[in-house]
């Protein structure tokens, strides 16, 4: 699967950047490095540059198709969600992605930590209808 | 030095950033799909545990592509630790060292800290917060901010999004109540 392919040099980069380090999670929220902060500011610039050339040239999909992206609508969940899974980002050191590639690193621990956030993705679910949004 | 020995190094925030951002053009020129991970674990529950919640009713196979994608992560994850791996440790920053020792870590070896991520602590009150807890926490947090990291922080913002900046605002704001407020609490308790 082409999908797959992509994962996988996504994992590598993740790995070989550190990213998926807790230490260099605590570091970015302790302002004592800038790693962090030039990794994801430079993930958004060319993030954005791709999209920008991707709509100036009507670039196709490999199926020909025109490229669609969902616009996000707001509503106040991505506040409180946002906060509570910031605080979860500091504590485990990982936002999904980085679960993910910490697993198959070998720290195999995370895999309770992966069971956990699956489980709150299903308490979200759960107790949605009474959740402000 | 070599090319094998440059691959091995850790890789610079100016080298892993952009690559990281290649993801987005990526999957939009495979087939059209937004980029983005914290969906993966909704998948799941949706193909495991969807127990008659409207939220988890939908067809899910069709998203199947998401779950191939993050298990190209872990097997990325593998395989860069088996093969790339540094041979000298990770640096982290001395004044991160300082603040950490005084919590109590003091193995700094590994790209994980030991004294936390290990087996022996998992039915431990440390594992009860740094891994249920914070799981929990990143598993609802993302799904009602509808996105984590990637698919706000980077899609949306590449997307110029506003409400993914309001979440990328927000996951910062807890990640510095939770390192300056709530784990100085948390390391008393466990320790």
């Amino acid at each position: 699967m082409k999908y797959m392919l992509v994962g996988i040099a996504f994992g590598i980069v993740f790995v070989k950047a550190e990213i998926i380090s807790w230490f260099r999670i605590q570091e970015m929220f302790r302002f004592d490095s800038f790693h962090m902060y030039g990794v994801i500011g430079s993930a958004v610039l060319v993030g954005m540059i791709s999209i920008a050339l991707i709509r100036q040239f009507n670039i196709k999909t490999l199926q020909g198709e025109t490229v669609r992206i969902t616009p996000k609508v707001f509503h106040k969940g991505q506040i409180y969600g946002g906060v509570l899974f910031g605080l979860g980002w500091a504590i485990t050191g990982a936002c999904p992605g980085p679960l993910f590639a910490q697993i198959g690193s070998g720290f195999l621990v995370v895999g309770v930590t992966l069971l956990s956030a699956i489980a709150g993705t299903w308490l979200y679910g759960f107790s949605r209808a009474r959740l402000p949004h | 030095m070599s090319f094998p020995e440059i691959i091995r190094q850790p890789w610079p925030w100016y080298v892993a950033g952009p690559l990281i951002g290649l993801t987005v053009p990526a999957l939009l020129l495979i087939g059209n799909k937004s980029f983005g991970i914290s969906s993966s674990l909704r998948h799941i529950c949706a193909a495991c545990v969807p127990a008659n919640i409207s939220f988890f009713n939908y067809n899910w196979k069709k998203e199947a592509w998401n779950l191939f994608f993050v298990a190209g992560i872990a097997l990325g994850g593998f395989l860069a630790t088996t093969f790339l791996a540094d041979p000298s440790s990770i640096r982290v920053a001395p004044d991160t060292v300082v603040a950490l020792r005084t919590f109590g870590i003091q193995d700094f070896s590994g790209l994980m800290p030991a004294d936390l991520f290990a087996a022996a602590n998992l039915f431990t009150l440390k594992g009860l917060f740094f891994f249920v807890i914070g799981g929990l926490l990143v598993g609802f947090g993302t799904r009602w901010a509808g996105g984590c990291t990637s698919g706000h922080a980077i899609m949306g913002l590449s997307n110029l999004q506003w409400p993914s900046l309001v979440a990328t605002i927000s996951f910062m704001a807890g990640g510095f109540a939770m390192t300056h407020l709530l784990l100085p609490l948390i390391f008393k308790l466990v320790n």
